[in-house]
C-alpha cells in the first residue's frame, strides 16, 4: 500500500487511512450515524445559500466537506453552530431530532465548532480563554486562578499540547491560537468537532500536529467534520469526502476509492465546463507593469508576472491564496519584504496607494463600500474624489462646474443609472456603485486598473454590463488585473490566468490552457509539496499507522 | 511528547509574557519616581511629610476614586464622561439628604453613593441595552447630571453644618497616632478592593473579556449586555463615593465644580497604561497615574509654575505616556 508513486495529477487511487478503525469496511447501519443533516435549506435575501442540504457523519469517522468558494460550507457550519436557524429541514444527533437554539446550546449538545476566524479574547490568558464562563470559583464570585491553571494544565497534558496556561493569547503564534481553540472545544466534551479550514494559516509541521490531534480525538463515539481546500490533506486525514456545490449536496465519496481529479470535477461541476472565451483579442506585447519576486512577511512568496497593455489578467485562487495581498502589495497598501515593481520599464517605489495612484495604478477594492466610496456623498463628489487637485482654481476654490461636467460625462459613458449626479451613492444599486468607483479611477487617468472581485454583490444583469465595460477599457489600452473567486468569470474575461495558492503563483495559463479543472488543480496544489503531492501524506500516514 | 518536554517548551514563553505585562506598570512607576526626585531637588517643601500626605495624597483622592471606577468602564472598551458632573450631583444629593432632609449621616452617605450607582445604571442601560455609543450616552449624562445638580441646589453650595461627622469622613484621622486623613485611607482601601474585584473575581474577568473581544465573549455563552451594565454601575458607585469625599473635604456641596474632573480621571487611567481600545489595563497603573497627576500639580505649584502651564505639562505627559504604550504594542 505504500508503493504508490507520486503523481501530481492524482490519477492514482487514494489509499485508505491505515489508522482508521474500519468504519469504511462496515456498511452504514442505522445507529451508526452521529450527526445527520437532512433536507436543510437556508435562504438569504436574494440568495439560496443552502438547498435541501444533506450530510451524514458516521461515528468514528473524519468526514471532509469540500466545495468551491460560496458553495455553502460556511452557512452549513453556522447552522450547526446555532448562529443561523434553518428555513426547513432537520438535524439529527444520534438519530434523534434536535433544534440547535444558539452557540451555547450547540456546545451543550456536544457540537463544537472551530471557526475560520478565531473566537478568542487576545488579552486573556490561555486558561482564561478556555474556561471563560465556567471558571473554577470560590463561591459564585471569587475566581481561583490556581485551580483554573491546574485544570488547563491537566487538559493540555491529556491532549499533549505544548501550551502554557498563563500565557496571553495575543502572544501566541497562529498555530498555537488554533490549539487553544481546539483545546477549548475539546474541554466541552465535544462529540462532534467541526473544523473550518483549520490549516489555512499553518505550516507543514503544524499541520502534522493538528492531524495527530484529530486522530487522537477520534474514538468510536466521536466524529469530525473537516472543511478544507487542500486536496493532499483530505486523503491524509479523512475517511470520506462530501462534495457540495451551489448550496446543494452533490455526492459523498470514500476517500480510499476516489481520486483528486474526481473530487475536483465534482466540485466545479460538469455542466459549467463549456469554455467561454474572452471576446476581445489578446493584449499587446507592450509590458506596462512588471512585478518581480514580490514577497511579504505574512503570506506572499516570490510572486512574479508581467501585465501587458490592453490585457485582462485574471487572478484565480481560493480564499486566502493571497490574490488581494498581491494587489495591496503592488499599490503599497501593505509593505513588501522583497521584490521589485517596474512601471513601463522603470523601477518604481510605491510606498502607499496615493503614490501608486499618482503613477497611474488604481486599486478597486473588493470592499467598495469601505474602501471605494463615500456612501453618503453624491455621485459627482465621488467621481472627482481622487482627482480633486485637478479641479482647483486660484489655489483654493473648487471648480464645481468643471467637476459637474466631468461627472456628467462619466455617468453617460459608463451608463451609470442615476437620476442625477447629485444622487447620494448609497441609493444606487451595487452595479452602479461599482461603475462610480470605476469612473473615479478613469478621471484619475490610470493606465493600470486592479479590480478586486469587480462583480461581488452585483446581480446578473449588471454583471454583464461590468464585463462589457472591462472589455472596453482593455480595448482602449488599459492594462487590467481582475481578481475573482468565480471561475466562470475568470475564464470568460481573462486573456491570461494567474493562479495562486498559499501566497505563491502556481501557474500562469494562457486563455486556451485555462479551464475549471486546470485552475482548480493549481489552486489546490500546495506549492511547497509540488511534485511530491502523493508522497508527503504517505509518510504521515505511515507514521500514524505505526503509532 | 513527554510531560517534561511540554513544560520545557513553555518556560521561556512564560517569562517573556510576565515581563511584558509588568513593563508598563514599571514604566509608569519609574516615571512617578523620577518626577518625585525632580521636585524633591527643585523644591524644599515638596519632600516633607506634611506636603506629601496633606497636599499630594489628599488631592489624589477625588481624581483617584473617579479613575479607579472608570478603569472598569475603559477596560470594557467604553468611556464615561459623566463622572465629573455626576460627582457634583452626588455631592449635592449628599447635602440634600443630610442638611435638607436631616437624614442620619450613614444613610445620607449611602444615599449619595447609591445616586452614583443610579447614574451608572442609566449609563450602563443606554450602552448595554439600547446600544448607544458610550461617548454619546455619557456625554448626555454629563449634561443631565450638571443640570440636575444646579437645579436641585438652586445653583448655590450646600454647607454641611448639621453633621460634624461628615467633614471628619475626609479630614479626620481614624487611626490614632498616625496623621493620615481618612480620605486617603478610604481611597487606598477602595482601590485595593477594586483591584481584587478586577483581578480575582468573575466581574473583572468578564470586564477584560468584553473589552478584548465582545463577540467571542458572547459566543462563549456569557451575557455580555448584563455584565457591561454591571461594570457601569460599579463605575457609578465610585462616582458617588467621590461625591461624598469632595463635599466632605470642602465641608460643602459645590454644584458646579465637578466639570473637568472626568478628563483628569481619564488621563490618570491612560497614563497608568490602560488602553482606551479596551481589554488592557490595571488598577495599580490607575493608582500610579492618579499619583503622577497629583504630584505634577502640586510640584509645579511649589516651584511657582503658573496654574495655566500645569495643564500644558499634563497634556504633554499624556501624549508621552500613550506614545510609549503605542511603541510597546508595535514591537509585538
Amino acid at each position: 500500500m505504500f508503493t504508490l508513486t507520486g503523481d501530481p495529477d492524482g490519477e492514482e487511487p487514494y489509499v485508505s487511512n491505515p489508522s482508521g478503525d474500519g468504519t469504511n469496511a462496515r456498511g452504514p447501519m442505522s445507529g451508526d450515524y452521529l450527526l445527520q443533516v437532512s433536507g436543510v435549506s437556508k435562504e438569504f435575501p436574494g440568495v439560496k445559500a443552502l438547498d435541501q442540504m444533506h450530510l451524514e457523519l458516521r461515528k468514528g469517522e473524519v468526514l471532509a466537506l469540500v466545495g468551491e468558494n460560496g458553495a455553502g460550507k460556511s452557512t452549513l457550519m453556522k447552522l450547526l453552530a446555532g448562529v443561523y436557524t434553518p428555513d426547513s429541514g432537520r438535524f439529527l444527533l444520534d438519530g434523534e431530532e434536535v433544534e440547535i437554539s444558539g452557540p451555547k446550546h450547540a456546545q451543550e449538545l456536544g457540537v463544537s465548532i472551530i471557526h475560520q476566524e478565531f473566537n478568542l479574547m487576545p488579552d486573556l490568558t490561555v486558561a482564561q480563554n478556555i474556561y471563560i464562563g465556567r471558571e473554577p470559583r470560590w463561591g459564585d464570585f471569587l475566581l481561583s486562578e490556581k485551580r483554573l491553571n491546574e485544570a488547563a494544565s491537566a487538559l493540555f497534558e491529556r491532549l499533549e499540547l505544548p501550551l502554557d496556561p498563563r500565557q496571553k493569547v495575543s502572544e501566541l503564534t497562529v498555530a498555537k491560537q488554533q490549539m487553544v481553540e481546539i483545546a477549548k472545544a475539546l474541554s466541552y466534551d465535544a462529540r462532534v468537532l467541526i473544523m473550518d479550514e483549520p490549516t489555512a494559516a499553518l505550516n507543514d509541521a503544524e499541520v502534522a500536529v493538528l492531524h495527530d490531534l484529530i486522530r487522537r480525538f477520534r474514538t468510536p463515539e466521536t466524529g469530525v467534520i473537516y472543511i478544507s481546500h487542500r486536496m493532499d490533506e483530505l486523503k491524509a486525514i479523512s475517511d470520506r469526502i462530501e462534495v457540495i456545490r451551489d448550496g446543494r449536496y452533490i455526492d459523498t465519496l470514500t476517500t480510499s476509492e476516489t481520486t483528486m481529479r474526481e473530487v475536483i470535477s465534482l466540485m466545479v461541476g460538469r455542466e459549467l465546463k463549456e469554455n467561454v472565451r474572452p471576446e476581445t483579442e489578446h493584449g499587446t506585447d507592450e509590458v506596462v507593469l512588471a512585478v518581480r519576486g514580490l514577497s511579504t512577511k505574512e503570506l506572499l512568496h516570490d510572486v512574479s508576472f508581467e501585465l501587458h497593455r490592453g490585457e485582462i489578467l485574471g487572478f484565480a485562487g481560493l480564499m486566502g491564496a493571497g490574490r488581494t495581498e498581491v494587489a495591496r502589495a503592488i499599490v503599497g497598501a501593505d509593505r513588501h519584504s522583497a521584490g521589485e515593481i517596474e512601471l513601463k520599464g522603470t523601477s518604481v517605489r510605491l510606498p502607499n496607494p496615493s503614490v501608486a495612484a499618482a503613477n497611474g495604478i488604481g486599486y478597486l477594492s473588493e470592499d467598495r463600500k469601505r474602501f471605494g466610496l463615500l456612501l453618503d456623498q453624491r455621485v459627482g463628489f465621488n467621481v472627482a474624489l481622487s482627482s480633486l487637485t485637478k479641479y482647483v482654481g486660484l489655489g483654493v476654490f473648487m471648480k464645481d462646474n468643471a467637476i459637474r461636467v466631468t461627472a456628467r460625462e462619466m455617468v453617460e459613458t459608463l451608463r451609470i443609472k442615476t437620476p442625477s449626479i447629485d444622487q447620494t451613492v448609497q441609493n444606487l444599486s451595487g452595479g452602479n456603485q461599482q461603475k462610480v468607483v470605476i469612473a473615479k479611477w478613469l478621471v484619475k487617468d490610470c493606465d493600470v486598473l486592479i479590480f478586486d472581485e469587480p462583480t461581488r454583490g452585483i446581480d446578473v444583469g449588471a454583471k454583464e454590463e461590468i464585463y462589457q465595460l472591462l472589455n472596453r477599457l482593455a480595448a482602449e489600452g488599459k492594462a487590467i488585473i481582475m481578481i475573482s473567486s468565480e471561475l466562470p468569470e475568470v475564464l470568460r474575461m481573462s486573456h491570461r490566468v494567474a493562479v495562486m495558492c498559499e501566497g505563491r503563483l502556481t501557474a500562469l495559463l494562457a486563455a486556451d490552457e485555462a479551464d475549471q479543472e486546470s485552475i482548480m488543480h493549481y489552486a489546490t496544489l500546495r506549492p511547497d509539496v509540488l511534485g511530491a503531492v502523493d508522497e508527503t501524506p504517505e509518510a504521515e500516514m505511515q507514521e500514524a499507522g505505526t503509532r | 511528547m513527554t510531560q517534561t518536554a511540554v513544560q520545557g517548551a513553555q518556560a521561556p514563553a512564560l517569562n517573556r509574557g510576565r515581563l511584558r505585562a509588568g513593563l508598563q506598570q514599571l514604566l509608569a512607576f519609574a516615571s512617578l519616581i523620577v518626577i518625585v526626585i525632580f521636585f524633591s531637588l527643585t523644591s524644599d517643601v515638596f519632600f516633607t511629610y506634611d506636603n506629601l500626605v496633606n497636599n499630594v495624597l489628599v488631592s489624589t483622592v477625588v481624581v483617584g476614586l473617579l479613575a479607579v471606577g472608570t478603569t472598569f468602564v475603559i477596560i470594557t472598551g467604553g468611556i464615561d464622561l459623566s463622572i465629573g458632573t455626576g460627582m457634583s450631583l452626588c455631592a449635592v444629593m449628599s447635602g440634600v439628604f443630610i442638611e435638607n432632609l436631616g437624614l442620619p449621616l450613614w444613610l445620607g452617605v449611602l444615599g449619595a453613593v447609591l445616586v452614583g450607582g443610579l447614574i451608572g445604571a442609566v449609563n450602563g442601560a443606554a450602552v448595554a441595552f439600547f446600544k448607544f455609543p458610550p461617548f454619546i450616552a455619557t456625554l448626555a449624562m454629563m449634561l443631565i447630571a450638571q443640570g440636575l445638580a444646579l437645579v436641585i441646589s438652586h445653583t448655590s453650595p450646600i454647607y454641611f453644618t448639621k453633621a460634624p461627622g461628615y467633614i471628619d469622613l475626609a479630614s479626620g484621622s481614624i487611626i490614632p497616632g498616625i496623621d493620615v486623613p481618612n480620605a486617603v485611607l478610604i481611597f487606598f482601601v477602595t482601590a485595593i478592593i477594586a483591584a481584587i474585584l478586577l483581578n480575582k473575581t468573575i466581574v473583572g474577568r468578564y470586564t477584560y473579556a468584553i473589552g478584548s473581544n465582545a463577540d467571542a465573549t458572547a459566543i462563549s455563552g456569557i451575557n455580555v449586555r448584563r455584565w457591561t451594565w454591571v461594570v457601569y454601575v460599579i463605575g457609578g458607585l465610585f462616582i458617588g463615593l467621590a461625591g461624598v469625599m469632595i463635599s466632605a473635604r470642602l465641608a460643602s456641596a459645590q454644584p458646579a465644580t465637578g466639570q473637568g474632573y472626568e478628563l483628569q480621571a481619564i488621563a490618570a487611567v491612560v497614563i497608568g497604561g490602560t488602553s482606551l481600545a479596551g481589554g488592557k489595563g490595571s488598577m495599580v497603573g490607575t493608582v500610579i497615574g492618579s499619583l503622577i497627576i497629583a504630584v505634577l500639580n502640586n510640584g509645579l505649584q511649589l516651584i511657582s509654575v503658573p496654574q495655566e502651564w500645569q495643564n500644558v505639562v499634563l497634556g504633554c505627559v499624556i501624549l508621552f505616556a500613550v506614545y510609549m504604550d503605542m511603541l510597546r504594542r508595535r514591537e509585538r
